[in-house]
């Protein structure tokens, strides 16, 4: 059954695309309203801090922190040859959190300290490119 | 006015029930709670229920015609959700008694709704990339920030467990029975680290329902058992996917649906003697006790493990077993109302004595929704 041996591809809505279309030119979009200045995640077309339909998307430095995750020892589709995966949430330095896998390194409590630094990656999938997270190391 | 709960009960089994559909269960639950109020299908004209099978379908298939529907869907926690709602709309006048059905086949998952998410959704874009499987894997996300926040040991998060294990010990018709210990907890294995399997709730059948109405009207009909007063009820909502939860170590809904419910029913923490909190993963209470304003902030953990919610503590808690010893069908509000309920009545299989005043949280999605019941056997 190799259908159910591939990874879920998301599939992007108008509202998503922007999103979608930086990934896969190797960066990470998000919202920024107009006018209150601040960003927002997940993509969606009025900001839901003050009500302003002024947004814009600009591109994040692609710097994280780890905020939370856990450990899955059940594989989804697709996920079964990379052994236990860390699902996390990471803490974009702009201040908005999204899910999201973390990577190249050996997934283990030990290795993954909350509020450690990391940055995006982008991981193609399909027709679509998927945002993930490495260690960023000390010297970023 | 004050709402009445005047009869509930659940299907005449819970737990593994490949003949029942989840439809099934839906009308044996709905009959169960007529019986135990003494009334018949007549009796009603207001019916709630989740989407699927719905309420048109639960009304057509007992007979009865409905002045009123409900259909809110906002995961587990719905049912408290529709007990609120038919509170009001009794007060309206938009309906006399409301039945409130719940079926679901967790388990066997005969003629159960699919559970897919297009991967145009919100969860097949932000969250099913990331290989999450369901609630093990996304609801139990924010466990270690909490953790990180506050101190909270994986012996705490597992004595949990332990102390619902207490509780479903005395019940018979509880799933998982036997006695554990901390250590028993950490030795199950790993589902989501930091979570075990002994952590995580029980995915089972079962249904049942309950039967409200206004005070008038239970004392005109007269009822069979004791009645239960809704005193107080609030409910919100937080974030449709749990990444875009505002911190991951407290509930807003928790702490603003407690708030409201307390708030109506003008009763103090001191007030309740029984509590019942959606434990679909061992983590829920202990954000539900700090977000209810039962303890302070990081001192939950320590309040379980050292027996305060358990048999004799002075705050008994999840006295059924829970979700994570006794059922969990998917949606376990109905229960965690049910057994309030029965505690309240004094029918429960692990009766605490005394017990006048008892308080709900119900938990709809990864910490998505939620509401909170205040109830009691009698009116202040």
């Amino acid at each position: 059954m190799s259908a159910d041996q591939s990874k879920a591809i998301p599939r992007p809505t108008p509202e998503t695309r922007p999103f979608w279309d930086g990934a896969a030119a190797g960066e990470l979009r998000i919202q920024r309203c107009v006018a209150c200045a601040r960003h927002y995640f997940y993509p969606r077309p009025v900001c839901p801090h003050c009500g302003s339909s002024d947004v814009e998307w600009v591109t994040a430095s692609g710097r994280a922190t780890l905020y939370s995750y856990v450990i899955s020892h059940r594989p989804a589709p697709g996920f079964a040859g990379d052994g236990p995966y860390a699902i996390a949430v990471v803490e974009l330095e702009e201040g908005v959190r999204m899910m999201t896998n973390i990577v190249h390194t050996e997934i283990t409590p030990e290795n993954l300290a909350l509020d450690m630094p990391l940055r995006v990656v982008f991981e193609p999938r399909g027709d679509v490119h998927v945002p993930l997270f490495e260690p960023a190391g000390e010297a970023s | 006015m004050t709402a009445v709960i005047i009869g509930a009960a659940e299907t005449d089994e819970v737990g593994r029930l490949p003949e029942h559909s989840a439809f099934r269960l839906h009308l044996e639950g709905a009959r169960n709670a007529l019986a135990d109020a003494g009334l018949t299908k007549d009796d009603v004209d207001g019916v709630a229920t989740v989407g699927t099978p719905g309420p048109v379908q639960v009304a057509h298939a007992l007979g009865v015609t409905p002045a009123w529907l409900d259909g809110t869907s906002v995961g587990g926690t719905s049912f408290l959700f529709h007990v609120r709602h038919a509170m009001a709309a009794i007060e309206a006048g938009l309906c006399h008694t409301v039945l409130v059905t719940h079926g679901e086949s967790g388990r066997s998952r005969v003629g159960a709704p699919p559970r897919a998410f297009g991967p145009d959704s919100l969860l097949g874009q932000f969250e099913l990339p990331y290989g999450t499987m369901g609630p093990a894997t996304t609801f139990t996300v924010t466990a270690l920030r909490y953790m990180k926040e506050t101190g909270l040991t994986h012996e705490q998060l597992a004595s949990v467990a332990v102390a619902q294990r207490r509780w479903s010990s005395r019940n018979p018709r509880a799933a998982m029975r036997d006695l554990v210990t901390v250590d028993d907890v950490l030795a199950s294995r790993l589902v989501a680290y930091p979570f075990h399997l002994l952590e995580c709730c029980l995915v089972t059948d079962g249904g049942g329902a309950l039967v409200v109405t206004s005070r008038e009207r239970a004392e005109a009909l007269g009822t069979r058992k004791p009645p239960v007063y809704v005193l107080g009820a609030g409910e919100s909502a937080e974030s449709p996917i749990i990444s875009q939860m505002e911190d991951f170590t407290t509930s807003r809904s928790f702490r603003l649906s407690s708030q409201a419910a307390f708030a109506e029913a003008k009763i103090t923490h001191g007030d309740v003697d029984h509590l019942m909190i959606y434990d679909a993963f061992a983590h829920v209470p202990i954000y539900g006790l700090e977000d209810m304003g039962f303890v302070g902030r990081g001192e939950a953990g320590a309040f379980i493990a050292e027996g305060h919610t358990s048999p004799g503590g002075r705050l008994p808690m999840n006295t059924n077993g829970g979700g994570l010893s006794y059922t969990h069908t998917g949606m376990y509000g109905m229960f965690a109302m049910q057994e309030s309920i029965r505690q309240l009545r004094g029918e429960a299989a692990a009766q605490v004595p005394g017990v006048e005043v008892g308080v709900v949280l119900g938990n709809g999605g990864m910490f998505m929704s939620a509401a909170t019941l205040a109830l009691a056997n009698r009116l202040p």
